[in-house]
């Protein structure tokens, strides 16, 4: 017999498949076993995809998978085919009986592909239909994350497949006290959090994303530094102090503003980021020993970089609306640009005196 | 952690609730609570317009302009740009238009 994923048109795994452990027969075929552990490529993939290496090509194959030894009455849990999301889950399933469901979202986590459409109710019921879930576990009940509720409407996928459609909790690691406690999720699994660790755990794939805009951004300044009163010349004293204010605002943005975010005043993230360039731009002036004109132009470039860093990251968080970001949207961002062109004519301008 | 005052889009029609519970279910920030067998909004500018409820409720009583909540994906749709730049098991900026269209009616 085969294996039913084979016949989907979807793009293959990555790398090896050394979470396969074996088979389960099933009426309708046979199905891949998966270990409950990590294996070291495992963690290097995961490491690896922090990173941003390798992270769209993090995928395993959608369909249907085991673990332990599940029965007709097993629970059915669904997930991405993002492979740390598909890891991430067995990895807290060690001990249990279920069968995984891998949906096909290209490769992408669940949150983002329910909110992109692409773990959705037509995505999710397809799966269903393919891989014949009906008949592998009769009288089983889905388990979707919670986080794909955006995308998927449970009582559509019920009314079109008849399985019945649980919310599972928002983290893995409180799916086996979920499963234990019969299905029944506390109101604290309800919840998303925002943690130190969530907020920082973007910080990575931030830095190597904007690395070349930094990199054009001291490029720009190390050429502008040589102007003057006598003509153009390679200012090339200045640029290690301009590489340290590039770079401090650089890390500022996108790491200190995200760890103190609770602790910064005020609700806006423009606010909140600014309030971080103000600091960081004080620091730089007072290091750096540069006169007035220059001093302020380096507080104002800084926060206006600081803040627009901080706007950016409403992108990784876990609670702002998209009406709030276009509101502040609006106000900050001709701030920024304001307190950018003000910023750069003042630091032009400081050359000449 | 609470995002700006009074900007969310979220609207409940208690006449049409019939007090399933579904959005108490998928809701991440805690926003409704069900009282009396009607559901109610408790937290209003804790709703971050993911738009779970909305296309969860099996009678169409919730209605919000679902979207992400991120400043690159509104600007990259605003300058009719397509770009997904996800964070790993967190909210994300897509801005592809789907994520912006309003909750299914
Ligand atoms: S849109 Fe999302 S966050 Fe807002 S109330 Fe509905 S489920 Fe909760
Ligand atoms: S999902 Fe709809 S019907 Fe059910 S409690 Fe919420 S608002 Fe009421």
């Amino acid at each position: 017999m085969l294996e039913r994923q084979e016949n989907l048109p979807v793009e293959p795994d990555t790398g090896n498949r050394d979470w396969v452990i074996g088979n389960v027969e099933t009426p309708t075929g046979r199905v891949p076993r998966v270990s409950t552990h990590w294996s070291w490529r495992d963690r290097l993939g995961a490491v690896a995809v922090r990173w941003n290496i390798g992270r769209r090509r993090y995928r395993v194959h959608p369909g249907l998978y085991a673990v332990g030894s599940p029965t007709a009455e097993s629970p059915v849990l669904a997930t991405a085919n993002y492979k740390l999301s598909f890891d991430t889950l067995r990895g807290v399933l060690d001990g249990l009986d279920a069968w995984l469901l891998v949906v096909d979202t290209k490769g992408i986590n669940v949150w983002c592909a329910a909110g992109k459409g692409t773990f959705g109710t037509e995505e999710l019921i397809q799966r269903i239909t393919v891989t014949e879930v009906a008949k592998v576990a009769s009288a089983a009940i889905l388990v979707l994350p919670q986080l794909a509720a955006p995308g998927v409407a449970a009582h559509e996928v019920r009314r079109r497949t008849g399985i019945r459609v649980v919310y599972g909790p928002v983290r893995a690691s409180d799916l086996a006290a979920f499963l234990r406690a019969g299905m029944h999720a506390t109101p604290a699994m309800r919840r998303v959090q925002f943690t130190l660790l969530d907020r920082l755990a973007v910080a990575p794939v931030e830095l190597v994303q904007r690395l070349a805009t930094a990199l054009l951004i001291m490029l720009v300044f190390f050429l502008g530094a040589g102007v003057g009163r006598h003509g153009y010349r390679l200012a090339m004293e200045q640029w290690p102090a301009i590489a340290t204010a590039v770079w401090a605002n650089f890390l500022a943005g996108i790491v200190l503003t995200p760890a103190l975010l609770p602790w910064l005043l005020g609700r806006s993230f423009a606010l909140k980021g600014a309030e971080i360039g103000i600091v960081t731009g004080s620091g730089l002036w007072l290091w750096t020993r540069y006169g007035l004109m220059e001093g302020v132009a380096v507080v104002l470039l800084g926060v206006a970089a600081c803040s627009f860093l901080g706007l950016m990251f409403t992108g990784s968080t876990t609670y702002t609306s998209a009406s709030g970001v276009r509101r502040e949207l609006r106000w900050a961002l001709p701030l920024q640009i304001a307190g950018v062109v003000a910023g750069f004519v003042l630091w032009l301008m400081a050359r000449w005196k | 952690m609470v995002y700006l005052k009074d900007v969310v889009t979220l609207r409940l029609d208690c006449d049409a609730c019939i007090g399933c519970g579904r959005c108490l279910e998928v809701c991440p920030h805690g926003v409704f609570v069900l009282e009396a067998d009607k559901c109610r909004i408790v937290d209003r500018d804790a709703c971050m317009e993911c738009g779970a409820c909305a296309r969860n409720c099996p009678v169409n009583a919730l209605w919000v302009k679902n979207g992400v909540g991120c400043a690159v994906g509104i600007l990259n749709s605003a300058f009719g740009r397509k770009s997904s730049c996800c964070g790993e098991s967190q909210a994300c900026c897509c801005g592809d238009p789907k994520a912006e269209s309003p909750a299914e009616k």
